[in-house]
């Protein structure tokens, strides 16, 4: 039987989930360093990352990575809120 | 509104029609609903107020319950009875309206690509033309279902097991504030309606919403009151939360433009980022893990999101043509 520092020294690897043309799902909390030095925290269950960089919330993921279509293939709904 | 009232809940609303007016006739009065009401729901229209007006009445005393109406009405047999007519109505015409059967897979294919022709959507029309009074409608309307958020989608919980169920929990413990009170969604979305100098008391505009806005919330404690219907409940939420990050980007900005307060674009803002991460872990945890379990379920997964997305669209079919005509779309 493991006893407690066994356990405190091999804690449950953090997952991260990758997805293509997607963010990185990483489980939170989580603080992302960005190349000029500004520390984001995010204290969310999980955290979406985004890798596309084309995010306005960058570094979290707002969803801009989805595909347009050609204009013709519009559906044209709303969608949401 | 005093405490007293706000424990009391909220007033009956005034009846749109026969079925509506026996629904509140028989909270009001604490008497039995005139059995011959259930014969009237065969021929009543599908998606109009009557029937709409009825099914939200009936289900808000799952909800919170109407002042001067006894909390016993909820299990009431008889009102149960006229409410398993009302909805077999909306259900069988939502069958019949809505296109399948379709995988999860086709659906949110679709709904994961932007449309190129934004001119049905109304978070794009509000980001570009929407003056402040568009949002107060829309707020208005919204907040049938944003005060009580999330909450018709905790009814699944039990009906969920493995990673279906751990995954809704986490998404609902982020809904829920992450056990913080003053960051529990419906309460930000309280904050939203104060800073566009809305009555931020529950059921407050529900006289002022139009049928178009009660099927959309109808919809929703229909699948979650039903251990039947999970798997629509699941597609539903999935669609709620794929949607929800880029509508509420455009509805951020919209506020901005028109010089909203810090707590109105705070809402939508919280809501790119918190539904961008829901979005994953809805799809691949919640909806793979139910179907996982159950292979059945995958064609109501489907109806459930494209359900949702017919009643959306008459919803912002309405909100686009009442404005086009400059006309307020909330009912007089």
């Amino acid at each position: 039987m493991q006893n407690a520092d066994e356990y405190a020294e091999s804690p449950q690897p953090r997952r991260i989930t990758v997805e293509r043309d997607g963010p990185m799902v990483v489980e939170g909390p989580v603080e992302v360093v960005t190349e000029d030095g500004t520390v984001a925290v995010s204290r969310r269950f999980a955290v979406a990352v985004c890798t596309c960089r084309r995010s306005a919330a960058y570094p979290w993921c707002d969803t801009s990575h989805r595909a347009r279509p050609p204009r013709s293939r519009g559906r044209g709904e709303d969608r949401g809120r | 509104m005093t405490a007293t009232a706000r424990r009391a809940g909220p007033v009956l609303p005034t009846a749109r029609g026969p079925l509506s007016h026996g629904v509140v006739h028989a909270l009001r009065t604490a008497r039995a609903p005139d059995p011959a009401l259930w014969r009237r729901t065969a021929d009543a229209e599908p998606y109009g107020d009557d029937l709409h007006l009825s099914l939200y009445v009936l289900y808000e005393l799952h909800y919170r319950g109407f002042a001067g109406v006894g909390g016993d009405r909820e299990w009431d047999p008889a009102l149960l009875t006229l409410r398993r007519a009302l909805e077999d109505r909306f259900l069988t015409a939502l069958r019949l309206d809505v296109p399948g059967p379709r995988t999860p897979a086709e659906v949110f294919a679709e709904l994961l690509t932007e449309p190129a022709d934004p001119s049905g959507s109304v978070s794009h029309h509000l980001r570009r033309r929407g003056d402040l009074d568009h949002f107060r409608q829309y707020a208005a309307l919204r907040s049938l279902y944003h005060l009580k958020e999330a909450d018709p989608h905790a009814w699944v919980l039990p009906r969920l097991h493995g990673q279906a169920k751990a995954a809704m929990a986490a998404i609902e413990y982020d809904e829920f504030g992450a056990g913080r009170a003053d960051q529990v969604h419906a309460r930000l979305f309280a904050d939203l309606m104060a800073d566009l100098g809305l009555d931020t008391s529950y059921g407050r505009y529900l006289d002022l919403a139009p049928a178009q806005m009660l099927a959309v919330v109808d919809l929703m404690s229909l699948l979650g009151l039903h251990r039947d219907l999970r798997g629509a409940l699941v597609g539903h939420f999935a669609w709620v939360e794929v949607t929800s990050s880029p509508a509420s980007r455009h509805l951020a900005a919209g506020l901005r433009r028109v010089g909203a307060g810090r707590a109105a674009q705070h809402f939508y803002d919280e809501h790119v980022e918190a539904d961008a991460v829901h979005e994953q872990v809805v799809r691949h945890q919640v909806v793979d893990g139910l179907l996982a379990d159950e292979p059945a379920l995958s064609a109501d997964v489907a109806f459930g999101a494209d359900a949702t997305t017919f009643l959306e669209d008459r919803l912002s079919s309405h909100l686009l043509a009442a404005w086009r005509d400059g006309r307020s779309a909330l009912r007089c």
